[in-house]
């Protein structure tokens, strides 16, 4: 780890795609920081991907075109890739490598830190519990999402994934108080998709708390790799030495994937499933498992990720190994989203696995979890039924397949369906209860007769 | 003299380094100056590959690389209960020590704490033949764990010396006639399997405390089960569960390339429970081997090895030893992504082709044994191990590897868990080759009538299936009532005797005996409702609910009270047969 001083080497021996060859480099380290110069052209930046005493093969991040390995001057640094962190980054707008995109000068910052980071001690984690409320019912109510979580959205092609995301980082930005931070990873998005969640940002005022890493769509693919590294390296910063809570939204880790697989083809690598490669489970994992609390320090990282299903397809790669990795997902379905329903969040796919520790007594409420594993059942339940109506007809069904049927409408309607906005948690609790409340007590299998009483009690004292 | 070996090139996890003329393939050596571990794993003349086993970012062409003439090793001795390795064996505490929050590479901590002292109570004196296996003593590792120190496998000779005292766990506590000197602790190359003296028939049932995997898929102790499934249909929480209450004496817990917080998790929550058999806390027996996704790749391969290794130490002393590995399918990746780097001619989806055999030599570790060494004892290993499959696709290769070699298979299925039915196996594809081995145990320590009671669920369950099919095509109303009364045995069969919340405060665990009675109550629900139906009355008429009620009281009741739970409900059932006449 005894990385050396900088050393130029005057013409690369060849170019492939985004990779440049180099022959008779001295000292070369993995991963080391490697700037090229070609006259004419700005300077590119890239990493040693493969250091030999013969061979050295660089990746280029910029622009590969125009890329003349005979007129490049190619400077090893004796540095791996950093990242300007401090909590002067909060305000400012920079590119998926770092540069300012807002016209102000490039960030000092407090500090330069490798963008790869380190696995954090798996002893040295707390246990994530704390519930956020998202304003969201179902999240809130049936897929809580804690901090230090890691939660993707499973988004397909038009569906409003960005927006579920914004406005969940607008109420997650009121709790308590305390102090908190948005770091935005935008990964090769259409420069009219960030517009539209920054104008929800902005007008939520979040955008003075948020660090925005901005790749977009017509930025080179190999710098979306960069791109949520350089924001989960600030991200690291603000919570864990900043003593912020840090909420990291990246959108779209699809396009990530896609560069993943670039680069691998262009090493001729062999293709894993649907030609990504093999590592991408583990490449994939350096990213998202830096989510987490550390015993002893006081801020957190939580994620949002957010992906889209290539046709909406959730046995694809990109979903699959993520749902390996992260805590749960949240799936969006597109046919609740052609029926109106906002935020169109298919609940039976989705998952928060560390809802356990989030709900119940002392955190949420006591009854919670037989509350939301009530609503689950007769909702697949009604789901079950809806297929079923489809062939027999609704006529054809038994009395309590009809009651679920109708609950399966309503409970999309008026539990998942938010068209006045944001619940609290108390108002999502109650519209849950109070589909319920339409069953005959004894279909309601999941709920105690305690939690039952205690419910009646409550609405008999409710004005 | 011979020039220093030095890195020629880095690429990933691996390192070329040159020369090499003496080094051994799987020989361990010191890599670039700050000493990471890496392991040879390919020779071409003087030139040869290792893997590295830690972080490789930054290493140098041009670093140093000294060869350790050893084996990867594990050391094994007292101070391994309530642990937490790293894919290596290092305590993650100690790494915390040493680096932080963080994990840096070339971090050099032993296994066991050499500062720590024990209390050795000899079993032998001195002039005795030993052989290897034999009990030369105990120290006390937890209250009430008596960890026997054993002979190392290829020692024998006659004992100059012995005696007890305290030592630390590099100090001699006895000595053969021939200089051999004995510690309590030992060291063992983690990729060779250690040698018991023969392997017994599985007919013993490992009780999972699952009702569905103890009624319908029972594991034989010693024995191996395949656990697949896609992305959140529940393996993680089937090996948690059989970790904390599983009838064994001891846990080796591995988390192989998954999510740190689960770890936290477990670290959390295995202390402040207490083991129902032994009244101690259930870290008090268990050994965690942490490796997450986002650690080095290569100590992910290793990390499973290192498990199993010390699962077959504690069985050698003669315990019954659980081995839980989540997930082998990261274990497998962790492979090929080396045997890429390595330019292999890949088989399958770009798996090495040594992956079926290395897979069937792993499994192959588990058994029920006669350990080796007097006095004479058994142990058992018994492997349960998580598989996750691309896109929950169970023809993948490592999927179907393991099948192969596995004498269980719990599948579980995404359909069942989206509709948070728990433990979502499905029964259909699920099947143990353990269970004529082991009903005849059930039959006599569980109540008699557990064969007949199996079967005849699986029966309802699958008729059940069936009339569902039609009910699709023709609507349910169209249904006989008998029939019908079918479809709602089923589902009740799937709520209170298959389903099981790995959350509920009484539920997380079931003794053999409630998982008979809950079965019997719903078998004689039916018996009861059919006759009241062949006597003339209605479905609709028959208080099917309040039948519910009461046998889900019996499934929410805790160990005491679940007898008397029973009885009330089954007293009530009386009550919808006489309803009827
Ligand atoms: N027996 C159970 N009781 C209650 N809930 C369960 C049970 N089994 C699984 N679950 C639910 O399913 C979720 C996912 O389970 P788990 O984490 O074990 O999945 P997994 O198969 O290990 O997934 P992955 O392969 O992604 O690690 C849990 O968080 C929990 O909510
Ligand atoms: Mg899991």
């Amino acid at each position: 780890m005894t990385l050396t001083l900088p050393r130029s080497y005057q013409g690369a021996n060849g170019a492939a795609g985004p990779l440049l060859f180099l022959e008779g480099a001295d000292r070369v380290a993995l991963g080391e920081w490697v700037t090229v110069r070609i006259p004419g052209t700005t300077d590119r930046r890239g990493q040693v991907i493969d250091a030999g005493d013969k061979v050295t093969v660089v990746q280029v991040l910029d622009e590969p075109m125009g890329l003349a390995p005979g007129r490049a001057e190619v400077t090893l640094t004796g540095e791996v890739a950093r990242a300007v962190v401090g909590k002067e980054l909060i305000g400012r707008a920079l590119s998926g490598v770092g540069l300012p995109l807002d016209g102000l000068p490039p960030p000092v910052g407090e500090a330069l830190r490798p963008v790869n980071g380190a696995p954090m001690n798996p002893s040295r984690r707390v246990r994530p519990s704390e519930f956020i409320e998202t304003g969201v019912s179902a999240i809130d109510g049936l897929n809580t999402l804690v901090r230090g979580q890691k939660l993707p959205v499973f988004s397909g092609p038009g569906l409003p994934a960005l927006e579920l995301a914004a406005s969940i980082v607008e109420q997650a930005r009121a709790p308590r108080g305390e102090p908190f931070a948005v770091v935005f990873a935008g990964i090769g998005i259409t420069a009219r998709e960030t517009r539209r969640f920054l104008d929800r940002f902005t007008k939520a005022g979040a955008l003075e708390r948020s660090v925005l890493y901005l790749n977009q769509a017509s930025d080179p693919t190999i710098e979306r790799l960069l791109c949520p590294r350089m924001a989960l390296t600030a991200a690291e910063y603000l919570a864990f030495e900043c003593g912020l809570h840090v909420l990291v939204v990246m959108a779209d880790l699809t396009h990530y994937c896609e560069a993943l697989r670039e680069i691998a083809t262009a090493r001729q690598e062999i293709p894993g499933r649907r030609g990504y490669p093999g590592y991408m489970y583990t490449d994939l994992a350096t990213i998202f498992e830096r989510a987490g609390i550390l015993r002893g320090r006081p801020g957190s990282v939580t994620q949002l990720p957010i992906l889209t299903m290539p046709d909406d397809d959730i046995t694809h790669p990109i979903p699959d190994l993520t749902g390996y990795i992260t805590e749960g997902q949240v799936v969006l379905g597109r046919d609740l989203h052609r029926r109106g329903v906002f935020p169109p969040i298919d609940v039976l796919p989705s998952l928060s696995r560390l809802m356990n520790a989030g709900i119940g007594k002392g955190r949420t409420v006591p009854e919670h979890r037989q509350w939301a594993d009530q609503l689950y059942a007769l909702y697949a339940q009604g789901r079950e039924a809806r297929l079923m109506a489809a062939i027999v007809g609704e006529a054809g069904l038994g009395a309590a397949d009809r009651r679920a049927l109708q609950f399966g409408e309503a409970f999309e309607k008026e539990f998942i369906g938010q068209p006045l906005g944001r619940r609290t948690l108390p108002e999502t609790l109650d519209a849950g209860w109070r589909l319920l409340e339409a069953f005959p007590r004894d279909d309601l299998t999941r709920i105690s007769d305690a939690a039952w009483a205690a419910r009646q009690a409550a609405r008999a004292a409710a004005p | 003299m011979t020039a220093p070996a030095l890195i020629r090139r880095v690429t990933g996890t691996l390192v070329e380094a040159a020369p090499l003329p003496g080094v051994g393939l799987y020989e361990l050596a010191a890599v670039g100056s700050g000493g990471l571990l890496g392991e040879v794993i390919r020779l071409a003349g003087d030139r040869a590959t290792l893997q590295v086993y830690e972080e490789t970012n930054g290493l140098e062409v041009g670093e140093p690389v000294s060869p350790s003439g050893r084996a990867l090793e594990i050391e094994l001795g007292p101070g391994l209960l309530g642990s937490v390795l790293d894919g290596l064996g290092r305590p993650l505490a100690a790494l915390a020590a040493h680096s932080g929050d963080f994990l840096t590479a070339g971090a050099n901590v032993p296994t066991l704490d050499p500062a720590r002292w024990w209390t050795f109570g000899p079993a032998l004196a001195a002039g005795a033949t030993v052989a290897p296996g034999d009990v030369l003593g105990t120290v006390e590792e937890r209250p009430g764990f008596a960890h026997r120190i054993l002979v190392p496998p290829g020692v024998r000779g006659t004992l100059a010396h012995i005696t007890g005292g305290r030592y630390t766990v590099h100090e001699t506590i006895a000595e053969l006639a021939d200089g051999t000197r004995f510690t309590l602790a030992q060291r063992w190359p983690v990729r060779r399997p250690r040698p018991v003296a023969a392997r017994l028939p599985d007919d013993r049932p490992f009780l999972t405390g699952q009702r569905i995997l103890d009624f319908l898929f029972p594991v034989a102790e010693g024995g191996t089960v395949a656990v697949p499934g896609g992305f959140g249909t529940g393996k993680t929480v089937i090996e948690q569960s059989l970790a904390k209450w599983a009838d064994a004496d001891l846990i080796v817990y591995i988390g192989c390339g998954e999510r740190g917080n689960e770890m936290a998790e477990v670290l959390s929550e295995f202390p402040e429970l207490t083991d129902p058999r032994t009244g101690r806390s259930l870290m008090d027996r268990t050994i965690m081997v942490v490796n997450t996704s986002n650690m080095p790749v290569a100590a992910r391969e290793a990390s499973v090895y290192l498990g199993v290794t010390l699962a077959e130490y504690y069985r050698d002393q003669g315990y019954r030893v659980a081995l839980m590995a989540d997930s082998l399918s990261r274990w497998a990746e962790a492979l090929r992504e080396i045997s890429a780097r390595l330019s292999d001619m890949p088989g399958e989806e770009g798996y090495p082709t040594y992956l079926a055999s290395r897979l069937g030599s792993f499994y192959e570790r588990a058994g029920r044994v006669q350990c080796a060494g007097t006095p004479e004892r058994t142990g058992a290993l018994t492997l349960i191990t998580a598989i996750s499959p691309p896109g929950g696709d169970f023809s993948e290769p490592v999927t179907q590897a393991c099948l192969r070699v596995a004498g269980a298979v719990w599948a579980l299925d995404p359909a069942l868990a989206h509709q948070r039915q728990f433990p979502a196996v499905d029964w259909e594809v699920s099947y143990s080759e353990y269970l004529q081995g082991t009903l005849p145990w059930f039959e006599q320590e569980a109540g008699t009538g557990w064969t007949d009671a199996r079967r005849r669920l699986l029966e309802l369950l699958q008729r059940g299936r069936e009339l569902k099919e039609i009910a699709a095509l023709i609507g349910p109303d169209a249904l006989q009532d008998e029939d019908r009364l079918v479809l709602e045995v089923a589902r009740l069969i799937r709520e209170l005797v298959l389903g099981q919340s790995a959350y509920s405060a009484t539920d997380a665990s079931s003794p053999a005996g409630k998982t008979l009675a809950l079965a019997r109550l719903v078998l004689a629900l039916h018996d009861a409702a059919r006759a009241a139906i062949a006597a003339g009355k209605a479905l609709e008429r028959l208080d099917l609910a309040h039948q519910r009620r009461h046998i889900a009281a019996v499934r929410d009741a805790g160990p005491e009270a679940w007898p008397q739970a029973a009885e009330t409900a089954h007293a009530e059932l009386a009550r919808l047969g006489k309803e009827a006449v």
